[in-house]
């Protein structure tokens, strides 16, 4: 039976949406979807090597959770991961947006600022993470160095090495290398803020304080939004920082230990350690990803709430 | 802040699957294409007779790729009929792409493997051929331990021709030695000594630092085997010893009094610095790895190297080293040329190949017989003679938590003043005892 022209006319556009589509969808279904969705299978078998073994049910989830041996390693990280998240929340997120404000206000030389903040971010995390830990060096680095200088020898450290600095300086070094990101972002977020808005407030006496709190911060909401969700998702997934900068173990003895590298070597052994634990690494990163899926949807929906439109 | 999502990391392997197919079949198609010619103008049996046998072999050596392709020339004026592609992949992705592409049912020929528990994860699913004395007539050239360093605990079976012999103890430089009158020390007094003397000189005694786990095991095999001695080991074999024994404690507690003269800030030196501070002759001793010596000669040749063992307790008591096997040659239990890759691996067990690989790469081979150029080496193969095993490793790397990450991050943690001796010998025990039977008593 011969088709109608409009009949023909909506079956072309399908046709020609479904090429447009079809291949993408298709492309995230092999390289996204499936192995997400072969991790979740892998997680409940048993295996030996890259062999898949018996099935086990739930016992690596309980193992990574629970176990004796998983378990304390994982919170363990868990709660670096947590640490790293707050941390940089504040100084990086938070940073970032004095940052910008300063940009916005454009002082003397505010275009060569503009890119010189966001140049780190483009460098390769590789190198970021070589170069702080060169400037970390206990004996030869810049930091140290700089401090023996001004005759503050007391607070030289062996940076990397104290258990009580280690984190910190990973945060730190991941501050540098990111906060051009806030920084950019939250620049264009108060440059759509109509400036008639902030001229107004000037003219009524606001004090710069109250112009941040009460005008910028509520207009840069979707902003904060982008920049909250994505640093959510990053610190859980830390791994770049941690791996270059103290290596797989998470040295000295596990305070840099963050659950991108429990994955890792659970899943791929390391050097000292060369037991793969196929089952146990899937399990984790499966939950690591419903985690992340979960809160980061929840944080979404609550930040999204809190957006105003002009 | 990049995603780093661990599922994102699959499609490479998967990827490289395909590459590795995609080899497969031009080569396939090439062999096919070639027998066709031969059968042309020779019966069809003789074509596949007369057919190159095409070997991959792959390895984690990259920097030794000339060494094995002058090995590969010269079995070949042997074998003309068996070529071998030499491939290398980078150490910290070897295990991973070797165990993909094995779970597979691909992978090469003949293998480069390790040994002890990371042999296990790819022995285990029978990924490797099992060699005997009448496959391998060569096996007979090898020493027990090092034969067992490639056996599988299950079976009792041996999975690859063992490659390499390495031992930690104390190199030293012997021109800051002889420029300040120090004699190498015998007993751990005179270490002390030595170095007290040499830190009053302003010359740093050892370079060595803490912040690479793995360093502090090669710290504790070096400086401290010949205290805990052979016995040791037997009894925590036996089970009639745990690692809270005196032994074990009293000797941590030595290492924890000479840290003191490891590098300035040592816990926050890490393995390439303390290489680069002995390498620069900015102190007098590295207490690690037989292996570091032909790295440090590589890169200041200039070096006058010596090495010696770690010093006993009380003079007239053994000194030994810890040594341990490096890995093997394996076959690949699913290769379609099992007889040829065979024949590659006996020829990679002669001594003619030991001596070649001990003097090329200043390495030992374990193989008997071999001719040992290098005075550096021909020590560590006397030192070796009188040897316990680097304990983690050849005994506590088969289950989590391993000895070896137990031993690395309690040590790291009582250098760095945060535990004593006794607390980290208790929890290195507590760890190794949740699976090891004869702790559990």
């Amino acid at each position: 039976m011969p088709l109608s022209v409009q009949q023909s006319r909506t079956w072309k556009h399908r046709g020609w949406v479904a090429f447009l589509v079809l291949p993408p969808i298709a492309f995230i279904c092999l390289f996204v979807v499936y192995p997400i969705l072969s991790a979740f299978g892998y997680a409940f078998y048993n295996w030996q090597g890259l062999a898949r073994g018996e099935f086990v049910g739930l016992a690596n989830f309980r193992e990574v959770l629970f176990g004796p041996t998983m378990g304390p390693v994982v919170w363990n990280a868990f709660l670096h991961n947590v640490q790293a998240l707050v941390a940089l929340m504040i100084i990086q997120n938070g940073g970032g947006f004095l940052l910008a404000w300063l940009l916005y206000k454009e002082p003397f030389g505010f275009r060569f600022h503009r890119v010189a903040v966001f140049v780190p971010v483009v460098l390769s995390t590789i190198i970021v993470g070589f170069l702080w830990k060169l400037f970390l060096n206990p004996n030869f680095g810049i930091v140290n160095q700089a401090l023996y200088s001004v005759g503050l020898d007391a607070l030289a450290k062996p940076w990397l090495g104290d258990s009580a600095t280690a984190l910190p300086a990973l945060i730190l070094a991941n501050a540098w290398h990111f906060i051009g990101f806030p920084t950019l972002v939250y620049l264009a977020g108060m440059q759509r803020i109509p400036s008639e808005l902030i001229e107004a407030a000037r003219l009524d006496g606001t004090s710069e304080w109250q112009l941040l709190k009460n005008i910028v911060w509520p207009l840069v909401a979707p902003s904060t939004t982008i920049l909250f969700t994505l640093l959510f998702i990053g610190a859980f997934n830390w791994f770049e920082i941690p791996y270059v900068m103290a290596g797989l173990d998470g040295s000295p003895f596990g305070t840099t230990d963050v659950l991108g590298l429990v994955f890792y070597r659970t899943a791929f052994g390391n050097q000292s350690a060369s037991i793969q634990n196929f089952g146990q690494g899937s399990a984790l990163a499966t939950l690591l990803f419903l985690f992340i899926v979960v809160f980061a949807s929840l944080l979404t929906l609550w930040l999204r709430r809190r957006e105003i439109q002009i | 802040m990049t995603r780093n999502s661990p599922a994102a990391g699959r499609p490479d392997a998967a990827e490289l699957l395909k590459t590795k197919e995609e080899g497969t079949t031009v080569k396939l198609t090439r062999r096919i294409l070639m027998g066709a010619v031969m059968g042309g103008f020779l019966a069809s049996t003789a074509g596949a007779a007369m057919a190159k046998t095409d070997l991959t072999f792959w390895s984690w050596r990259q920097e030794d790729r000339a060494f094995y392709q002058d090995i590969i020339k010269k079995f070949q004026e042997k074998e003309p009929d068996i070529t071998v592609k030499f491939e290398t992949y980078a150490p910290e992705n070897y295990q991973t792409i070797l165990s993909t592409a094995l779970a597979a049912g691909r992978g090469p020929d003949v293998i480069q493997v390790r040994a002890y528990g990371n042999l296990e994860t790819i022995a285990t699913p029978g990924y490797l051929l099992a060699l005997d004395k009448t496959n391998v007539p060569e096996l007979a050239n090898f020493p027990e331990a090092a034969l067992a360093a490639e056996t599988l605990r299950s079976d009792g079976k041996v999975y690859a021709v063992p490659f390499a012999t390495q031992a930690q103890l104390i190199v030293y430089n012997k021109k800051i030695f002889a420029d300040n009158g120090i004699k190498v020390p015998t007993t751990w007094d005179e270490l002390m000594e030595a170095a007290k003397a040499l830190k009053a000189k302003n010359i740093n005694p050892f370079t060595n630092g803490t912040a690479t786990a793995w360093q502090n095991e090669t710290i504790v095999g070096g400086l401290l085997s010949s205290m805990l001695g052979k016995q040791f080991e037997d009894d925590i074999v036996s089970g009639k010893a745990n690692f809270t024994d005196p032994r074990f404690v009293s000797a941590l507690t030595k290492l924890k009094e000479i840290s003191q003269y490891f590098s300035p800030n040592f816990t926050g030196v890490d393995y390439p610095s303390s290489q680069q501070l002995f390498v620069a002759g900015r102190g007098a001793m590295f207490a690690g790895g037989s292996y570091e010596v032909a790295n440090f000669k590589g890169q200041n040749p200039s070096l006058d190297l010596g090495v010696f063992p770690s010093p006993v307790l009380k003079a007239g008591d053994q000194a030994i080293i810890a040594t341990y096997y490096d890995g093997g040659y394996a076959v690949n239990a699913k290769s379609e040329k099992k007889d040829a890759a065979l024949k590659f691996v006996r020829f990679l067990a002669t001594p003619e190949y030991g001596t070649s690989f001990t003097n090329t790469l200043k390495n030992l081979s374990p193989i008997k017989g071999i001719k040992i150029e290098d005075a550096v080496t021909q020590d560590v193969a006397k030192l070796a003679q009188n040897a316990m095993s680097y304990l983690m490793l050849v005994r506590f790397r088969y289950q989590e938590p391993s000895g070896s990450v137990l031993l690395q991050s309690n040590i790291q943690k009582m250098l760095a003043g945060q535990q004593t001796p006794e607390q980290a010998a208790a929890a290195i025990n507590a760890g190794i005892a949740t699976y090891y039977k004869p702790f559990q008593k």
